[in-house]
């Protein structure tokens, strides 16, 4: 087994992930590419595994799960974050997302609450 | 090259498509669908590298639920299907520091390994990685599990409205003309 060609695969994948996430603008789409980036670094973990003998046995492995653990938390934060800003912004372009407080204090609850207040 | 290498770069090559597809396509359904060809193809390079729960875990976990979350994020956040043209922002920058960080990743990685051969280790079977986290690795296993608790409850707090409200005190709609103060509190 030649451990480069997996580890080529590897560095490929997270180029391609670092190229996703400062190209895309939607949200969702960033995500993926985080998640491929992080499977690149699970290809390396799991193909170190195979090259370099650690004292011990398997440690790659075990690596590689717990980083698919972390992603999976990742993957669940992130999306309720990515709703949330549907909610309030109606979109999900990143580069729309203010990065400052606006000047004068915007109401950012929902519609539905602000309509059923003004009807009161 | 033996039958291994040859498997490897098969699925290399389906993987780093894959990957292609799901940065540059046009339709955001479509890049979820890449994502599990690309993330499937991932599993067979572990079934090849001898690692067979990861290989299993993550085509349970990847495949099966963090994808289908994806899906349900794009659906809920009403993407248009066929092809939408404001996807990508114009971006030299990103060809030019993903382009950077992958080939110098390949160049670095080529440079360590060369076209040298290693042996295949023992598979990872679900013994034998178990036997290791649960006496090797107890300790961040169980860190792992507090964490991903939190993520849990985390994500909750997010996605309900009416959880981490500021009070009545601290309300904004109290300041605002035309609703009662009364009314204003929390809900």
């Amino acid at each position: 087994m030649r451990p480069v060609i997996p580890y080529v695969t590897a560095a490929l994948l997270f180029g391609l992930g670092v190229y996703g996430v400062l190209r895309r603008r939607n949200a969702v789409l960033v995500l993926m590419s985080v998640e491929l980036m992080l499977n690149a670094v699970n290809l390396i973990l799991v193909t170190a595994d195979t090259t370099a003998r650690a004292v011990l046995p398997h440690s790659g492995q075990v690596f590689a799960l717990f980083v698919i653990v972390l992603a999976a938390a990742e993957i669940g934060v992130g999306l309720a974050i990515v709703l949330q800003l549907y909610r309030l912004r109606a979109t999900v372009a990143v580069d729309d997302v203010a990065l400052t407080e606006p000047a004068h204090p915007v109401d950012r609850r929902e519609p539905a609450v602000l309509d059923r207040e003004a009807g009161r | 090259m033996t039958g291994a290498d040859v498997l490897l770069l098969a699925v290399g090559a389906v993987a780093v498509g894959a990957g292609v597809l799901v940065v540059t396509t046009k339709h955001l359904v479509r890049a979820g669908l890449y994502l599990v060809v690309c993330l499937g193809a991932l599993a067979g390079d572990f079934l090849v590298l001898s690692a067979e729960l990861v290989a299993w875990v993550q085509v349970l976990i990847y495949v099966g639920a963090v994808v289908v979350l994806l899906l349900f994020a794009v659906m809920l956040t009403r993407a248009p299907i066929g092809a939408s043209d404001d996807l990508d922002r114009p971006g030299w920058p990103a060809a030019l520091i993903g382009g950077g960080a992958g080939l110098g990743l390949t160049v670095l990685l080529v440079d360590a390994y060369r076209w040298g051969t290693v042996a295949l280790p023992r598979a990872g079977t679900a013994e034998r990685l178990g036997e290791q986290i649960f006496q090797s690795w107890v300790l961040p296993f169980e860190v792992l599990s507090v964490l991903l608790l939190s993520a849990l409850v985390g994500a909750i707090v997010l996605s309900r409205p009416d959880i981490g409200r500021p009070g009545p005190g601290a309300d904004p709609a109290a300041e605002r003309p035309g609703v009662d103060v009364e009314t204003g509190g929390r809900r």
